[in-house]
């Protein structure tokens, strides 16, 4: 469409028209961008953008840089050109200029970019005769820089300044930086802890202001709400303050703005109402996360309460998001519950859809064993209208939450079968498959099941699902009802047998396995099944899979005896108990949604109340801690494993050394012992003797020459990569460079531990013998955990902090299988080895291992929680791992796992 | 974090699009008709908050929108923002919008393409919120417009823009609108 102009503008720059002014530069950049706009690619006018932005007239540097910013990925080519341009205008000390530099670095924010600039914008930030709007900017670039590539951006000097930026007097330069530390404090929380107590006293002096006093910043009648939502913001990324004082003028001001919801609204306005409720949402979500003042938590919940009646859909669908979050809280898990009547009420009659989803979620996350019933009634009605898009998540929910809270396994089952019924389009297999590993762990539900299946099976049109359960169920318990003349053995079977033609493939290929245990189960119509077997639409069949089958179960009921088919064809034995796949398949739905938070929360609230925990809760907890599910297996792929591939790139890179393969075969022996032989040929055996105290190390390496004969030039030295070398110090004492034929000679390693690490520094050892030079390198085993210090705590303690560490980031889990024989004592063993305290009594599960230690580093000190899970029947273990700092618990996961 | 700001007018025409987070340009443009298709179905009196297509993020990210007469702004932003904050952003622009432009409409936004830009710059800048004070987005501007005024020249501009948009060739957009339909209403700035 555009085609004729593109062609002119196309022309206009091949030719380089040396008479084309600013002005039509302009013009024609501009309609580029308009090109661009209407989705046509455009791969032509980048260098006229470039030149543009290098002019000195503003409004040719303004339309560049625009046209970089909307059309440049942050990979091409173009950025080493344009970082030129950048260059001129950060160091301009003209404001604006500045700015548009800074923009186009928050906006492309490429690694190159980050590269050239990481230490030039915080520079920016702190000077002091920077001028406010290029401070705003510069603290919005950095964090910009920060998220793409963090590892440019080191922490220095700057960030003490940075924090001070919170007593700004320009509250838009406040803003940016709130936004700023937010990023920052989630990576580091320690190096930002100052920054709790400027954010309170910042928030009280805006939520006690009168509204003139801000001017500016006063949207319609409420201060600055953008600022003290974003404060609000930064409150959560830490647990209360421990001062008494600046904790209740935080409770203050939480109060305060309580109390502002109560009073009269200054203007109809819906902005204002926007505006004051965005900080109440703030406010709210910043008590759930503190999860320490009842009272504050009650009244967060009745105000919510009023929320979900009011008029503004917006409103009610935001305290349906928030209740959510309150109702994992133990303290108003009860408060919540008394709004059960309004979500189902929304639930009925709310016009829309994504209202209605977040009452699902609602219901969801409040429900118990008191309500369960009906809120399973509830959504089970419901979804016979609900959206499609969310029928699906829904039938999860339903069958999550019936086997959860089932007390009476019959309703179970028949909400299970109601599923089915409503909505068999939407029963994932994990569920139906659930239903049946139910039903075959408990003899108390078989019959009933195949009561009602058989009852359903009845109904003229009934789902698939329905006729692969009932096949199931049948094939395994139909002789507990064969007694009724009504469900009688052949009953049974044609029953079984007349949906069998309307069936995809593997249903029937179910239904041919229930066929032969049936002969099993009622020899009586064993000729009855064999003719089916036989006819030729079976034995004859397209489908290898079924022709199989038929061939195969009717030679086995021909053959075997009696006894033989009664042992190929018994009862299935009682599937392991593991966590539910369903609850996975949910999760993997939502992502990192909030639900396994709730199981969490109410876990840990069971673990650390006065301890009269309800039954079936303790089945559940039992249940999620003692095994690892298979599914979750699949879900590995979240943790990757940085630090391998990390080494395997600096071994290729560093060609010094490449020569000789580095050794490593007993370095994993390392991680949870410090001394002992760590490698040995025909010549030389190398020993290791280490101790460790906070930081510090010490290794002795023992040299020994196995031959008769002298080592001459005997030299060694310890290389690091370049990271690593900033994060580990060793020094290496000298060594003798003659080892006499049959002696051993002593090396002294000193360590430093400066920050955390990943990568294992390297011994290479040379010296002649024979003639001839020998090279040997070989790991050493100097790992992040070598510096724990054990911590010693109290259940109470333990649970409390592992809640506190309970951002994504910060959790690292694997599930692996064991390589060795799981012995109690053994592991008891390695986990004491590995540095940290052993925790006995801790976990409610016994077989459980729960350790808790802090790493010491010269910069830092992280405190590190383990949980070890193993599963005995299934030879797998669930290692989880939660400290402050994410690449330490990754490290320290991949470490660990690999011990047992 | 903010990962787009989306433009478009009631045919799904985008009148503005800013992405925060890099997508290929074929992406951009589906990003936007699978916004489109999910915002436009909806009611005027449901709540300005949904899901985002699963293009964009799925359920991590929001779309926080607003509807004014002819036009769709939407901002797609992830957890780390507040949902009402969003909105009133979304005012705050449109606000600063209808005070550089003397009621602003769709047809500024085509017309004034980079204006438009510049002053969300003033707003967002990559992904964060960068102003919400008005007076001072407006005066930054301001200086901008200043600045462009004392480079030269210009007093020509006005219309020498006039008839480049009027060679620009688009298709059906200056014909046939009505002008008196396609003010964008901004809801009452008076009680200030």
């Amino acid at each position: 469409m555009q085609g004729t102009d593109c062609m002119c503008l196309f022309i206009t720059f091949l030719t380089g028209d040396k008479a084309l002014d600013g002005y039509s530069k302009k013009k024609y950049i501009c309609k580029l961008l308009f090109i661009f706009l209407l989705g046509h690619d455009i791969d032509f006018g980048h260098m006229e953008a470039v030149n543009l932005l290098s002019s000195n007239k503003y409004t040719e540097k303004q339309i560049g840089y625009l046209f970089i910013s909307v059309l440049v990925n942050s990979n091409s080519d173009l950025i080493r050109l344009i970082n030129n341009g950048i260059k001129n205008d950060l160091s301009s000390r003209n404001p604006t200029f500045m700015n548009l530099a800074l923009h186009c670095i928050a906006n492309v924010g490429s690694r190159e970019m980050a590269e050239a600039f990481a230490s030039e914008v915080p520079r920016i930030l702190v000077a002091g005769d920077t001028v406010d709007s290029v401070k705003q900017s510069a603290a919005l670039c950095l964090l910009r820089l920060n998220r793409t590539s963090p590892d440019l951006v080191p922490m220095g000097e700057w960030t003490a300044r940075v924090v001070h930026l919170l007593n700004d007097q320009h509250l838009g330069v406040v803003t940016a930086a709130t936004s700023l530390i937010t990023t920052l404090a989630l990576k580091s929380p320690d190096d930002f802890k100052t920054s709790v107590s400027l954010a309170i006293a910042r928030l009280s002096r805006i939520v006690t202001s009168a509204s003139i006093d801000l001017q500016d910043y006063t949207y319609y009648f409420v201060a600055a709400p953008w600022l003290s939502v974003k404060l609000l913001r930064l409150l959560q990324c830490y647990p209360p303050p421990e001062d008494a004082a600046l904790r209740s003028r935080l409770t203050e001001c939480l109060e305060t703005i309580l109390n502002k919801a109560q009073e009269p609204p200054k203007s109809k306005k819906v902005q204002h109402s926007n505006a004051k409720n965005a900080v109440l949402f703030e406010a709210i979500a910043l008590i759930i996360h503190h999860d320490s003042e009842p009272t504050l938590l009650v009244r967060a919940c009745n105000q919510l309460g009023q929320f979900l009646q009011h008029r503004e859909t917006n409103l009610r669908y935001l305290a349906l998001e928030s209740m959510c979050t309150l109702a994992s809280s133990e303290f108003s898990h009860e408060a919540v519950k008394t709004h059960m009547e309004t979500v189902i009420n929304a639930l009925k009659t709310e016009r829309d859809v994504s209202v209605r989803q977040r009452a699902v979620d609602l219901l969801y996350a409040m429900c118990d064993r008191s309500n369960a019933k009906q809120i399973v009634a509830e959504m089970l009605s419901y979804l016979e209208t609900a959206d499609y898009s969310i029928r699906e998540e829904i039938v999860l929910k339903v069958a999550i939450l019936a086997e959860k809270y089932a007390v009476d396994y019959t309703w179970y089952v028949d909400t299970i079968l109601n599923l089915i019924r409503i909505a068999g389009d939407y029963v994932s297999e994990e569920v139906w498959y659930r239903v049946i590993q139910i039903v075959i762990n408990r003899d108390d539900v078989q019959g009933y099941a195949a009561k009602t299946v058989f009852e359903a099976l009845q109904a003229p049109a009934c789902h698939e699902n329905l006729v692969k359960v009932g096949g199931y169920i049948l094939g395994e318990f139909g002789n507990l009802i064969a007694g009724d003349s009504r469900s009688s053995p052949l009953v049974q079977f044609n029953l079984l047998h007349s949906k069998f033609h309307l069936c995809s493939v593997p249903t029937r290929a179910l239904l041919l396995s229930a066929y032969i245990k049936f002969i099993n189960l009622f020899p009586e119509i064993k000729a009855t099944i064999q003719d089916v077997l036989r006819s030729d639409s079976q034995l004859r069949n397209a489908d290898v899979e079924l022709q199989q089958r038929a061939v195969e179960y009717l030679r086995l009921s021909c053959i075997a005896s009696t006894d033989i088919l009664a042992t190929v064809l018994e009862e299935m034995p009682p599937f392991p108990e593991r966590e539910s796949s369903i609850l996975a398949k949910l999760k993997r739905k939502k992502g990192r949604g909030n639900l396994p938070d709730i199981d969490e929360a109410r876990k840990n609230v069971n673990v650390n109340g006065n301890g009269n925990s309800e039954p079936s809760d303790k089945i559940e907890a039992t249940n999620k801690v003692s095994s690892p599910s298979f599914t979750d297996l699949l879900n590995l792929n979240s943790t990757p494993s940085a630090g391998n591939t990390l080494l395997v790139d600096v071994f290729s890179d560093n060609s010094t050394f490449s020569a000789t393969e580095v050794s490593e075969e007993n370095f994993a022996r390392f991680i949870c012992k410090n001394n002992g032989v760590i490698y040995e040929n025909q010549l030389l055996q190398i020993g290791l003797k280490s101790e460790y105290r906070q930081n510090l190390g010490r290794m002795y390496v023992f040299y020994g020459n196995k031959t008769s004969t002298q080592f001459l030039n005997f030299s060694t030295s310890v290389t690091s990569t370049d990271i690593l070398r900033t994060q580990l110090n060793i020094h290496a004492k000298t060594v003798d460079p003659v080892i006499e034929g049959g002696a051993q000679v002593q090396q002294i390693l000193n360590i430093e531990c400066l920050s955390g690490f990943t990568d294992t520094p390297v011994l290479n050892v040379q010296f002649r013998y024979g003639g001839m030079m020998q090279n040997i390198s070989l790991k050493l085993p100097v790992m992040l955990n070598k510096f724990f210090q054990p911590t010693e705590m109290s259940s109470q303690d333990f649970f409390q902090r592992w809640k506190q560490l309970g951002a994504p980031q910060q959790e690292v889990q694997k599930i692996f299988k064991s390589k060795h024989p799981m012995d109690a004592e053994v592991t008891k063993a390695k986990i004491i080895g590995f540095g940290v305290a052993l925790l006995e009594g801790v976990d409610p599960n016994q077989e459980n291992f729960v350790g808790a230690g802090v790493i010491h580093t010269k910069s830092i000190q992280v405190g590190c929680l383990l949980r070890l899970e193993p599963n005995v029947q299934a030879q797998m273990y669930r290692l989880t791992l939660r400290t402050s700092k994410d690449s330490v618990s990754q490290r320290l996961c991949d470490l660990l796992s690999e011990q047992f | 974090m903010i990962k787009a700001i989306l433009i478009f007018n009631n045919h799904g025409k985008p009148r503005l699009i800013r992405f925060y987070q890099y997508f290929t340009e074929e992406m951009q443009q589906q990003i936007i008709r699978e916004t489109f298709h999910l915002v436009s179905k909806r009611d005027d009196n449901v709540c300005n908050f949904l899901e985002g297509g699963s293009l964009i993020g799925g359920s991590d990210y929001k779309l926080i929108y607003r509807h004014y007469a002819t036009l769709y702004f939407v901002f797609c932003v992830d957890s780390s923002e507040s949902e009402l904050g969003s909105l009133g952003l979304i005012q705050v622009f449109v606000e600063t919008l209808d005070k550089c432009f003397e009621n602003v409409c769709e047809l500024d936004l085509i017309f004034h393409m980079d204006k438009v830009h510049y002053i969300l710059q003033e707003v967002v800048m990559g992904g964060m919120v960068l102003e919400t004070n008005m007076n001072e987005i407006v005066a930054q501007v301001e200086v901008q417009n200043r600045m462009e005024k004392s480079e030269g020249g210009l007093s020509a501009a006005p219309a020498r823009a006039v008839s480049a948009v009027k060679n620009m060739n688009l298709p059906e957009i200056p014909r046939n609108i009505n002008i008196g339909d396609i003010n964008i209403k901004v809801p009452s700035l008076s009680p200030f």
